[in-house]
């Protein structure tokens, strides 16, 4: 390739680069704009609640009960080098409630629910059922991706939530077997280092988690093209997109709630 | 604006409309004037721009230069509402029927119908959805799912859903494209029982022989990004320009 053939391929691609990025901004303000503007599609949003929740219940509670289990099982020889196994449920809670359910749920969902919305919305896009609902004079941005947007983050919160008692479970099940804790005894223990920022900050994580995966799935399934080529395209960026962005705000999340904790 | 507009008074008039995507140059100088009542249709061979002329009207893509002026508004200067009243009085068809896949066909007539007529009661609802599948024949798939469906009912379904919001246009986007001969006959029947029932405006993009002659009064010849002739089906084909002449005798072939 002469130079200056490859010079223009690096400039197409820094173009491409920047409007796809304007692009985003104008997706994400539009999101704004519609949702407080004219009629909310409530039956929808709780429909696509509803199936969110739905599909991701089984396998969030597989993953966070063997998180969970793993997890304690891991720590325990660490912790009985010192004689201190008695502080296992604490250790196990603060990073359960801490990191690891929102971190497991938003994965989990990057990857269920991300490449469904992105998938959904690119073969409607395709198949022209975006454009028929522009032409009935139905907003198509509200009925879609307004709903789903605000369902992915209200409810991967709630999913948060569920994941972080079934991995204490998990977690419970291994003490148990290994130092006879009674429940009671597990849970009070685990509670006792567990503070409202921390329960809070996990709330702020699987909000910011859960809007990134909608708005990502939605933007990608949105704008898809190029026949069933695009929406697979579509399914696949929204999982590796969503999933780059959860760990960046993972980082940023962490980084101003331990600011409050000092 | 409906008062305005009287028999023999132009609905859609297009005005040296160019497009191009990239540098594909697909309209290239377009005119066309479509009066209150007719049927008109732009025939052509795939890729010369006939689906990208209807999406303009409807305001789905924007036009480079030129004017496209539909119940009297030019469609790239309307704002978000007067585009949506505008598209409330056209009915476009699209080529693969563009059905809801995830909803009933009931649910696909219902979704236009509540979102655009406020405060209609479930009785009004229910008549409104069953007098348009009535009309298309096919009131028995109430509750069926789109992909329980033929073709040819799909196209039916497709046509009963911008139906129900009584448009003064209606735009079909290759109505018989992929059905059978038998099937194409019935959807031109529905297309000239549509203008008689509910007096519409139509433009039926084709590149189906039959179907042009079916359903079309007046024939719009598209080649090159232009208009090459327009008249009746018989003036249009009564010809020695060797381009038309071949689009004939290929569809005659076929």
């Amino acid at each position: 390739m002469s130079a200056k053939k490859k010079q223009h391929v690096y400039s197409r691609s820094l173009d491409h680069a920047f409007l796809a990025v304007y692009n985003a901004y104008v997706f994400f303000i539009r999101f704004f704009r519609e949702t407080f503007r004219g009629r909310m599609e409530f039956q929808e949003m709780v429909k696509q609640c509803y199936a969110i929740g739905n599909k991701s219940l089984l396998l969030i509670s597989l993953t966070g009960f063997i998180t969970g289990m793993v997890f304690t099982k891991q720590s325990r020889p660490s912790l009985a080098e010192f004689g201190a196994t008695s502080w296992l449920p604490s250790l196990v809670a603060i990073a359960i409630v801490r990191a690891l359910a929102a971190l497991v749920t938003a994965l989990i969902s990057a990857g269920k629910i991300g490449s469904s919305i992105g998938a959904e919305l690119g073969s409607m896009r395709v198949t022209e059922q975006i454009d028929a609902m522009e032409v009935s004079a139905v907003n198509p941005f509200k009925f879609l991706v307004v709903t789903r947007v605000l369902a992915s983050t209200i409810t991967i919160p709630i999913l948060m939530f569920y994941c972080t008692l079934v991995s204490l479970m998990g977690a419970f099940l291994n003490v148990t077997l290994n130092e006879g804790t009674s429940f009671i005894a597990f849970f009070e223990s685990a509670f006792e280092q567990i503070t409202f920022l921390d329960i809070g900050t996990s709330v702020a994580k699987s909000v910011a988690y859960g809007f990134t995966i909608g708005i990502v799935g939605c933007y990608q399934g949105y704008n898809a093209s190029k026949g069933t080529e695009g929406v697979g395209k579509a399914a696949n960026s929204a999982v590796v997109i969503s999933m780059f962005l959860i760990f960046i705000e993972e980082v940023i999340i962490v980084q101003v709630s331990n600011y409050f904790r000092v | 604006m409906q008062e305005m507009i009287n028999n023999g008074e132009p609905v859609i008039e297009i005005k040296d409309l160019y497009k191009s995507f990239g540098n594909l140059h697909v309209l290239q100088g377009v005119d066309l004037t479509v009066e209150k009542g007719e049927n008109v249709v732009v025939l052509g061979r795939s890729g010369t721009g006939k689906s990208v002329l209807i999406k303009i009207m409807v305001g789905l893509l924007t036009q480079d230069r030129g004017e496209c002026i539909v119940l009297g508004r030019e469609v790239s200067k309307l704002n978000e509402k007067e585009l949506r009243d505008l598209r409330l009085k056209i009915g476009f068809s699209f080529q693969n029927s563009a059905l809801y896949d995830s909803m009933t066909v009931r649910e696909n007539l219902e979704f236009p119908l509540v979102r655009n007529v406020p405060n209609l009661s479930r009785a009004e609802i229910n008549e409104q959805v069953e007098y348009v599948l009535d009309a298309v024949g096919l009131l028995q798939t109430i509750n069926q799912v789109p992909s329980e469906l033929s073709g040819g009912q799909r196209k039916r379904i497709g046509i009963a859903r911008t139906l129900i919001l009584k448009p003064e246009i209606m735009l079909y986007d290759e109505p018989t494209a992929g059905l059978d001969p038998i099937t194409c006959l019935e959807i031109n029947e529905l297309i000239n029982e549509v203008k008689e029932k509910y007096h519409t405006t139509s433009i039926i993009i084709t590149h189906d022989l039959t179907c042009a002659r079916e359903t079309g009064d007046r024939v719009a010849m598209l080649l090159d990004g232009k208009f090459l002739k327009t008249g009746t089906f018989e003036e249009v084909f009564d010809t020695d320009e060797e381009r038309i002449k071949s689009f004939y005798d290929y569809n005659f072939i076929q």
